[in-house]
């Protein structure tokens, strides 16, 4: 495959999250989407670059800002808009919602709504998947929000002690929910990682074959040697904590610079620089948006589930 | 076989027939575990079958739920009910809620082993009976076997059920023995036993508590008083049917357990009793656990705030006074 393929594909799914995102916004503010929605919007770039590399069999455990990190992985978009709309036809009949979205048919153990709740389950599943012995790796998705967990800590020993398959992908945006993270976390990852000799790397999300580039070595390297790895990604969170903050404990001139460094918009100049027509890419909107609508609409068909339904998912029988 | 034995059986035999089952623990490998029940089990199956953990009781537990929602049937051992606490993101975010939220597309089929009770006098933080904390849980099931051939069968049952379940081990019965009970009496999940047919009152009780309520039946059939003793075995969900029926036959009850009576799991059952079974009674409910305090050290102490038989058979006399 040529790079510029690979650059637009990328592009395409990039731009297919963030659509999706805008779309998920507008439905929450129009009341068609219930309580919180932590939009990945700036952060597009980490989880399109690393799902690349995954396959289905791989498992990732996603963040509360777990948007971008399941579409990437092959989350279908009727059911993840039907999800979030709290309609049967979500993958998880509408009892989940954003913040507990999941599906087994792609290695989605769910996001969390629990800062930190990730980790464990990842190394968990990195546990199984090293037991079964097939090669697959599993792929904690957590925020820097995280570090301060203890959680954090318990796995990362764990993971390194046993040599477990797990990807400790770290979605660094610089803030924890309202506050800045550095007024929150002393540490630095990179030295953490390395007093448990873990494996650790760093970039910049704003260039997605930067990323993709790291990752595919990353991930290489954890099926390989089944050692975790930690993989730290600088990104910018374009939106509040939740859809509805209006951010405003950020001074707006750091606001401004941090929208500025947009994944798609650098891509997109990199593409049109080298010679990609810029209706091709409007083409490419194009086709996302009709393909969005259609999955707004199937999700809009969908019924509620009824109470008996609902009640009856409380045991596993 | 005892109480500690029978566990070690079941997990045994549940691993030989499905090599999915795996353990996990702090110091369950050569240790064998305080209390020694997973001692063999190392050499037995391997350190793939037979995982020993560093104390991280939150990873522990919460590894185990993600094990689990890949395929693995994880027995964990919690070494102490009150280590609990350090897991209970775990436990009650995260694997009571799976099946829930996911909208079935996972189950959880882990159990969760932690022994409770006092006794053994170590002082508040290894004492503990939290069972009624996990029982108000929507998605987790709680068991508390009260003899050898029980702990065997509901283990077995536990491992089976895609559920989580919290698999609560009394430490003063773990050396206790049992004989062995034919086919129609073993131990299902969510179904109660009559330990004994009595006509007079009903003490509804299970873990140590069974052993109290026994006790007290001798002593009190020297007075005449005639009590049916029934054992929960399984606390959510609890035997209601059976419990109702006794009541209907004894017209009064008594419900006796270790863990402290406020917010218990007595309180619970007294007020469904006072729902659904109000024009059965004839007497008060009476609740009978630990007072209102942390175990105590000292062993007079920690013994003065612990039901036992004595204590029994006095709320036994003053609810069948009651006019």
């Amino acid at each position: 495959m040529s790079e510029i393929t690979e650059l637009l594909q990328m592009y395409r799914a990039m731009c297919r999250i963030r659509k999706v995102e805008e779309r998920l916004s507008a439905l929450h503010k129009a009341g068609d989407i219930p309580g919180f929605i932590h939009s990945s919007m700036g952060q597009e770039s980490v989880a399109v670059g690393i799902s690349r590399y995954l396959t289905v069999r791989d498992t990732i455990a996603v963040t509360h800002r777990g948007h971008a990190q399941s579409i990437a992985k092959g989350l279908a978009l009727s059911a993840l808009f039907a999800e979030l709309m709290g309609r049967e036809a979500g993958t998880c009949r509408g009892l989940g919602g954003s913040m507990h979205i999941a599906d087994s048919s792609i290695g989605l153990l769910g996001a969390n709504g629990i800062v930190g709740g990730s980790l464990p389950i990842a190394a968990g599943s990195a546990l199984a998947h090293k037991l079964d012995g097939a090669g697959n790796l599993a792929v904690a998705y957590f925020g820097d929000g995280a570090l301060a967990e203890g959680i954090f800590h318990e796995c990362i020993n764990l993971c390194a002690l046993w040599s477990l398959p797990c990807l400790f992908l770290c979605e660094n945006n610089g803030w924890s929910e309202f506050s800045p993270s550095d007024e929150q976390f002393s540490g630095d990852l990179k030295k953490f990682a390395a007093a448990f000799n873990v494996a650790y790397h760093f970039t910049e999300g704003l260039d997605v074959s930067a990323v993709t580039q790291m990752a595919e070595h990353i991930i290489d390297a954890i099926r390989t040697t089944s050692k975790p790895q930690v993989f730290e990604v600088s990104v910018e969170r374009f939106h509040g904590h939740y859809e509805g903050d209006a951010q405003a404990y950020r001074d707006p001139v750091e606001l401004a610079a941090a929208r500025a460094r947009d994944p798609i918009a650098h891509l997109r100049e990199h593409l049109l620089a080298f010679g990609i027509a810029a209706s091709i890419l409007a083409q490419i909107d194009v086709e996302l948006t009709v393909e969005i609508e259609i999955a707004v609409n199937v999700a809009r068909a969908s019924p509620v589930l009824s109470t008996n339904d609902a009640f009856a998912m409380v045991y596993a029988s | 076989m005892t109480y500690g034995e029978a566990i070690r059986a079941a997990l045994r035999d549940a691993m030989c027939s499905d090599d999915h089952v795996i353990l996990m623990g702090e110091d369950i490998g050569v240790a064998g575990g305080p209390f020694g029940v997973t001692s063999g089990l190392l050499g037995e199956f391997g350190d793939q079958r037979v995982l020993d953990f560093p104390v991280s009781e939150a990873a522990l537990v919460g590894t185990a739920y993600g094990a689990a929602l890949c395929g693995y049937k994880p027995v964990v051992e919690i070494m102490f009910m009150d280590f609990a606490t350090l897991a209970m993101d775990a436990i009650v975010n995260q694997a009571a809620k799976a099946h829930f939220m996911f909208g079935g597309q996972f189950s959880v089929p882990m159990v969760l082993r932690m022994a409770h009770g006092g006794d053994i006098h170590l002082g508040a933080q290894h004492a503990q009976c939290l069972e009624a904390w996990f029982a108000h849980i929507p998605g987790l099931i709680v068991v508390c076997p009260s003899d050898a051939a029980d702990a065997y069968d509901l283990m077995r049952a536990a491992i089976e059920n895609p559920n989580p379940v919290v698999f609560v081990e009394n430490k003063t019965l773990y050396r206790t023995t049992s004989a062995p009970r034919n086919a129609e009496n073993k131990a299902e999940l969510g179904r109660g036993r009559i330990v004994l047919s009595g006509n007079d009152i009903s003490v509804v009780t299970y873990g140590a508590g069974v052993q109290w309520a026994k006790d007290s039946a001798a002593n009190l059939a020297v007075d005449g008083i005639d009590i049916e003793i029934i054992d929960l075995r399984t606390i959510q969900p609890w035997d209601e049917a059976l419990v109702l029926r006794s009541l209907r036959k004894t017209h009064r009850i008594v419900i006796c357990h270790e863990a402290v009576t406020g917010f218990g799991v007595g309180a619970e059952i007294a007020a469904r009793l006072a729902d659904v079974g109000f024009s059965d009674l004839r007497a008060p409910i009476r609740r009978l656990g630990a007072d209102h305090m942390p175990a105590a050290y000292s062993p007079k102490l920690e013994s003065h705030s612990r039901p036992d038989s004595e204590k029994l058979c006095r709320a036994i006399k003053e609810v069948l006074s009651y006019a």
